[in-house]
């Protein structure tokens, strides 16, 4: 592809995508970078007033005792509420509940993601129809999900799963109540069944772009399946296991509807965004669950910053290729 | 390589050579005959819940019920009938017509506000264009539920609670940043030296958009729009905070079966499943582009 710059263009950077364009100097040239710029300010202004102004305001209404119940009493509170939000057990165990139910649902999907990526990428009858079908749990809408578990598969009398036990282990099987002695397992199955099908593309897309030359060599040479996997497949795989491991953590850290539907939050399983909710839809607490949120969106930069650089590695390399 | 290969050793090397040099077409044809069936096996399983959904659908009420399950029970359309209102329940059909007003035309904005943006991130790039790139992705990492309350007390000090447009402006802002980020991508597979061909002919902008870059980036476009669709008809949190009786929709009328309601299974798997057809339809349609479009651009 030529990138020799022609006559009839007239900005730099039309010629060269790829790279940063000269810093105009000459007013014309301030006045053509404008031009340039035009098409991106729309998209830029818009999403600046929808996604941070409410983050600012979070952050201003978090430092004043505000509940909604008494607006009269509405007073400045300083750091008050992140005390109290630090401070109150219940808060504090959310947060608990929130990294516990990330981190397992990301590593069982992960894992189980990399097995049917691994068995996904070979040739055999019916693949495509095999990735659809696994494909399927992840494009119901969540909170259909969330029913489909919660009542055709947990529901101790007439739910599948015990009477699949009914079928299996004949009448004397046990007929345990699954959302009430694991509540926290029930939502995270659920959800592992959801992003299962996630990690398994984002990871069947790396194993696709591995090099088969090398794989092919190691073949040759008399490497057993297992050594292709440790010393080839799974560095390959690195980057696309954090791009996976990372992305599900921003989803699933910010997970509202299936602890929404499944258990409503109770028995243990209010992870922070329902807690958030639940502070300031029926607590009316508002100066609480803004300081809660702002104490979300920090936790939520650390793990965006590792993501976004995970990302720009994975699109620098793209860049270059 | 040759290091890996080297590290191999003893019995496992010979078995390794010998399979390689003298049964290993057949040997790996078996094995990947048998992974395949194991593959199969693991389709079957994940997509199991969904059919059992389907056929639980299609049961009456007292046969979805039994235990142990009845699988050969006959069917009947009356679970789509009660969900549809036919037992003098609430009707479905206004918040399924809210969320396709609320995903079609959020889904039409994004494509509006971030063609323009792509262009200008890849075609006819600004300076330091990755760090804008970089900045919308970042939007997209905040937790919506930190924004939820001073949204909802604008909302309500402008009157604008229950109204299905403050759903597509917030649904429009939620995929502008994934849709920036794919359309960025695809613009930028349309080869440079092509645009540079159609302006020595002297074609003008209009005429470079429409004709070269729109046929070489429409697959792309679609797919983007497509799961812009989803994760709008998909939303929960926002729709249920905001909306209340007139603007509600879809999976929030999925929230009134959160509590059980005695017999009703058939009746809350064809409403699941109706819900969830237009996502199903549009996954399965953007198949190949769900990945890219899901690690935001990062797979391709």
């Amino acid at each position: 592809m030529s990138s020799t710059p022609t006559a009839t263009t007239t900005a730099p950077g039309a010629q060269a995508p790829r790279t940063r364009p000269s810093a105009p100097q000459a007013p014309p040239a301030r006045l053509r970078a404008w031009v340039t710029r035009a098409p991106l300010l729309p998209a830029l202004v818009f999403l600046i007033i929808v996604t941070q102004l409410p983050m600012v305001a979070t952050l201003v209404i978090s430092v004043f005792d505000w509940n909604a119940l008494y607006p009269e009493a509405r007073t400045f509170a300083g750091l008050a509420n992140y005390g109290e939000v630090l401070g109150d057990p219940e808060l504090r165990k959310s947060v608990l509940t929130t990294i516990l139910l990330t981190v397992t649902v990301v590593l069982v999907s992960l894992v189980l993601g990399m097995l049917l990526a691994l068995l996904l990428d070979r040739r055999f009858k019916g693949r495509g129809a095999v990735r659809t079908m696994l494909i399927a749990p992840f494009l119901l809408v969540p909170v259909a999900a969330a029913l489909l578990w919660k009542h055709v598969l947990y529901n101790p009398e007439y739910g599948l799963f015990n009477g699949a036990l009914h079928w299996i282990l004949g009448d004397g099987a046990a007929q345990p109540d699954w959302v009430a002695e694991m509540p926290l397992g029930a939502v995270e199955a659920s959800l592992v069944w959801q992003w299962t099908p996630f990690m398994m593309l984002i990871l069947l897309a790396g194993l696709q772009s591995r090099p088969s030359e090398a794989v092919e060599a190691a073949w040759i040479d008399g490497a057993s399946a297992w050594q292709v996997f440790r010393y080839i497949t799974l560095p390959h795989l690195r980057r696309y296991l954090e791009l996976g491991a990372l992305l599900g953590t921003v989803y699933i850290v910010q997970n509202f509807d299936a602890v929404f539907t499944i258990t409503s939050g109770g028995l243990g399983t209010a992870n922070l965004p329902y807690s958030i909710y639940q502070t300031f839809y029926q607590g009316h607490e508002y100066g609480l669950a803004s300081a809660a949120g702002v104490l979300v969106v920090i936790g939520s930069i650390i793990i965006a910053t590792l993501a976004l650089r995970v990302v720009s590695s994975l699109f620098n390399e793209e860049a270059r290729s | 390589m040759s290091a890996t290969g080297s590290t191999v050793r003893g019995t496992e090397a010979k078995g390794g050579a010998k399979a390689a040099a003298n049964t290993a077409p057949k040997s790996v044809r078996r094995r990947n005959a048998g992974l395949g069936l194991i593959a199969w096996l693991a389709g079957i399983l994940f997509v199991l819940p969904v059919l059992w959904m389907a056929l639980t659908s299609l049961h009456s009420e007292t046969d979805a019920a039994t235990n142990p399950p009845s699988l050969a029970a006959p069917l009947t359309l009356d679970g789509y009938r009660e969900f549809f209102g036919a037992g003098g329940g609430p009707s479905p059909w206004f918040s399924l017509a809210n969320s396709l007003t609320a995903s079609v035309v959020s889904t039409l904005f994004v494509l509006l506000l971030a063609l323009p943006a792509a262009y200008a991130l890849s075609i006819r790039p600004v300076r330091k264009w990755t760090d804008v790139l970089f900045f919308f992705l970042s939007t997209k990492m905040l937790p919506v539920v930190a924004g939820l309350l001073p949204i909802y007390l604008f909302a309500k000090n402008t009157g604008m609670l229950d109204n299905i447009w403050l759903l597509v402006i917030l649904y429009t802002s939620m995929n502008l940043p994934i849709a920036v980020w794919m359309m960025q991508s695809f613009l930028a597979e349309v080869p440079t030296a092509l645009i540079e061909a159609a302006q020595i002919d002297g074609a003008r902008l209009p005429v470079i958009l429409t004709r070269v870059v729109a046929p070489i980036a429409m697959p792309g476009i679609a797919a983007t729009s497509l799961i812009c669709f989803i994760f709008s008809w998909n939303e929960m949190l926002f729709a249920r905070v905001l909306t209340g009786v007139i603007a509600q929709t879809a999976p929030v009328f999925l929230t009134g079966f959160i509590t059980s309601q005695g017999l009703f299974l058939a009746k809350v798997c064809a409403a699941s499943l109706v819900i969830s057809l237009p996502v199903l339809a549009a996954g399965f349609a953007a198949q190949d582009k769900l990945v890219q479009g899901l690690s935001l651009g990062a797979v391709k």
